[in-house]
């Protein structure tokens, strides 16, 4: 949209679902915590935004889902946005502990005026696409951490959301269950053709998972590179082990740590 | 478990589909099985001990019963005296329950109405601290003075006592709800109505109920204290106003008996509303919910 805007367009054209433009947040403190954000989401985007701590991921992500609004600058809905637009994950599973798995799939669709039972074959579908319709009649503390995160991916999957915005959602996970969930929310992706924007301290996870990298540095928060990941989905353990994936691994490792110490890292 | 430490272990069955079993494993159990008995029986047996030794000692030492009556004349009194004291006891409970209702719909309304406006909360919540902080044997002179009524004045007071924990309590769990889920009523774009149906009821049920077993105790309190103040009655007098009575009567006997009613009407109190708690959070709360 604007000569910031650093949106490289993507084969096949997609249309846009969401645009920043030039969005600036700083926080009563002074502290500035994003400068100069801008961003074109596509329909279809797998987007990791990779950085170090305090780089402003999770301001980014907020600024989106509407939780504060930016000091300058825009964001932009393509058509406006509806009431079912955004689905969200946070890093802890966020579940209410009083209500079972179902009802907590319900959420959204209940916020909304819609019965349980008019809606009963959607929170199946997407309990069934996380695996978990089994325990849809289960209270979260019977269920493990994995299965918690599961949870509530299927609840922010079950309206069928234009975007979905997940902020270290396996960061607390153990390695095995990270793999186990990353693959799973690829072939979720394949199935539901999500949009997704994911934040994550992990290189190898951004890459494994996502077709753009944007990758940020701190004080002030920006994005500085932008790599394309174009292997195409669905990936799995041959993308994990190729050649293509470790070349893109380093670089974006290198772009990342050219970030930690300006000066020193060179 | 280690089988080369463990040189007692026992093997189930060849085909090694029963549950093995070591000894260490059986002896917790045991372990479990008798603490599960001792925690009826050991306070049984305390009490039964603390009661026989009040017997003895009263007999021992001769001690006449207008000074301290034995445990055999207390309940004798107690049935001879049913009539009375148990009427009394239904008008000490029907302020206890009443008072009780009042403070639950007067804190739970009150908690919010503060988490609904911060106005109202700065409005209001100083005169909630200062009912709380003055003691009650102080204000319900006054509110005998002012109010007609007996009974409503007895409630009065009864309720000063017991609301300030609800109100407190539940205030407390109405703002304590997880931040990511109040996140998550934004994102949704819920209502008031329904992040407080939805979110914030549900967050403040644990410290409600928290808060309901003190207030509970606290309600029968009241009721007993401000008997006390309001004095003689004619009809309608509660329990306060029998031990009063049986005191300057100087019927020792029968304020025991009395008092053991009010103290039993306490533990009753106190045990339904633990089962309340216990049975409103059992599938979820960590407090009450059993870990294997
Ligand atoms: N509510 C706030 N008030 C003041 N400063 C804030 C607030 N939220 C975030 N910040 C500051 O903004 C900066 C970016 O924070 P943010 O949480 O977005 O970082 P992050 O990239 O998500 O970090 P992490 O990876 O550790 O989660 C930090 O310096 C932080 O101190
Ligand atoms: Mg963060």
């Amino acid at each position: 949209m604007t000569a910031h805007d650093r949106t490289i367009p993507s084969l096949g054209q997609r249309d846009p679902v969401l645009r920043i433009q030039e969005v600036d947040k700083t926080f009563n403190g002074g502290v500035v915590a994003l400068r100069r954000l801008s961003l074109t989401v596509n329909q279809g985007d797998f987007i990791s935004l990779l950085g170090p701590s305090g780089c402003g991921k999770s301001t980014a992500l907020r600024l989106i889902a509407g939780l504060m609004r930016p000091t300058l600058g825009r964001i932009l809905w393509e058509g406006g946005q509806g009431s079912d637009d955004l689905g969200v994950v946070f890093q802890e599973p966020t579940l209410m502990p009083w209500a079972t798995v179902a009802q907590n799939v319900w959420l959204p669709f209940r916020l909304r005026g819609k019965s349980f039972n008019s809606v009963k074959d959607k929170i199946m579908e997407a309990l069934a696409l996380v695996g978990l319709e089994k325990f849809a009649g289960s209270y979260p503390r019977e269920l493990s951490g994995g299965m918690k995160m599961r949870v509530s991916i299927a609840r922010a999957l079950v309206t069928n959301p234009r975007l979905i915005l997940m902020d270290e959602p396996f960061a607390a996970l153990d390695e095995i269950t990270r793999q186990k969930l990353n693959d799973d929310l690829l072939s979720l992706k394949a199935r539901t053709g999500a949009t997704v924007i994911f934040v994550t301290h992990s290189v190898f996870e951004s890459v494994f998972l996502s077709d753009r990298i944007l990758v940020m540095a701190a004080r002030p928060g920006r994005i500085i590179k932008e790599i394309q990941v174009d292997a195409p989905y669905p990936r799995g353990i041959e993308w994990r082990t190729s050649a293509e994936y470790a070349r893109i691994a380093r670089e974006t490792s290198d772009t990342l740590h050219s970030t930690l110490e300006p000066g020193e890292a060179h | 478990m280690s089988i080369t430490e463990n040189t007692d272990v026992v093997v189930a069955n060849e085909t090694g589909a029963g549950p093995l079993f070591d000894a260490e494993e059986e002896r917790y159990a045991r372990a479990q099985k008798i603490e599960a008995v001792a925690r009826w029986v050991v306070p049984m047996v305390v009490l039964s001990l603390t009661i026989w030794l009040w017997d003895r000692v009263v007999v021992w030492n001769e001690i006449p019963h207008y000074v301290l009556p034995g445990p055999g004349l207390v309940l004798s009194t107690l049935f001879e005296d049913r009539v009375t004291l148990f009427q009394s006891l239904l008008v000490t409970l029907q302020i206890t329950f009443m008072a009780l209702t009042v403070a639950i719909l007067g804190g739970v309304g009150l908690a919010v109405l503060f988490t609904q406006s911060k106005f109202a909360e700065m409005s209001f919540s100083p005169f909630a601290v200062i009912l709380q902080v003055t003691p009650i044997v102080s204000i319900a002179p006054l509110i005998f003075i002012y109010v007609e009524s007996r009974l409503v004045g007895l409630l009065l007071c009864a309720w000063i006592v017991a609301f300030f924990p609800i109100l407190a309590n539940t205030t407390l769990g109405l703002k304590s709800a997880d931040h990511n889920l109040r996140d998550l009523m934004n994102i949704y774009k819920a209502t008031r109505w329904q992040r407080l149906r939805f979110l914030q009821l549900p967050s403040a049920l644990p410290y409600f109920l928290g808060g309901l077993r003190i207030a509970g105790g606290l309600a029968l309190i009241g009721a007993v204290v401000a008997e006390y103040v309001a004095g003689t009655g004619g009809i309608g007098s509660g329990l306060a106003f029998r031990i009063l009575e049986a005191g300057y009567r100087l019927n020792i006997p029968r304020m025991f008996a009395a008092l053991l009613l009010i103290a039993l009407t306490g533990v009753v109190i106190f045990a339904t509303t633990s089962l309340i708690s216990h049975l409103a959070l059992r599938k979820w709360h960590e407090s009450a919910v059993k870990r294997e």
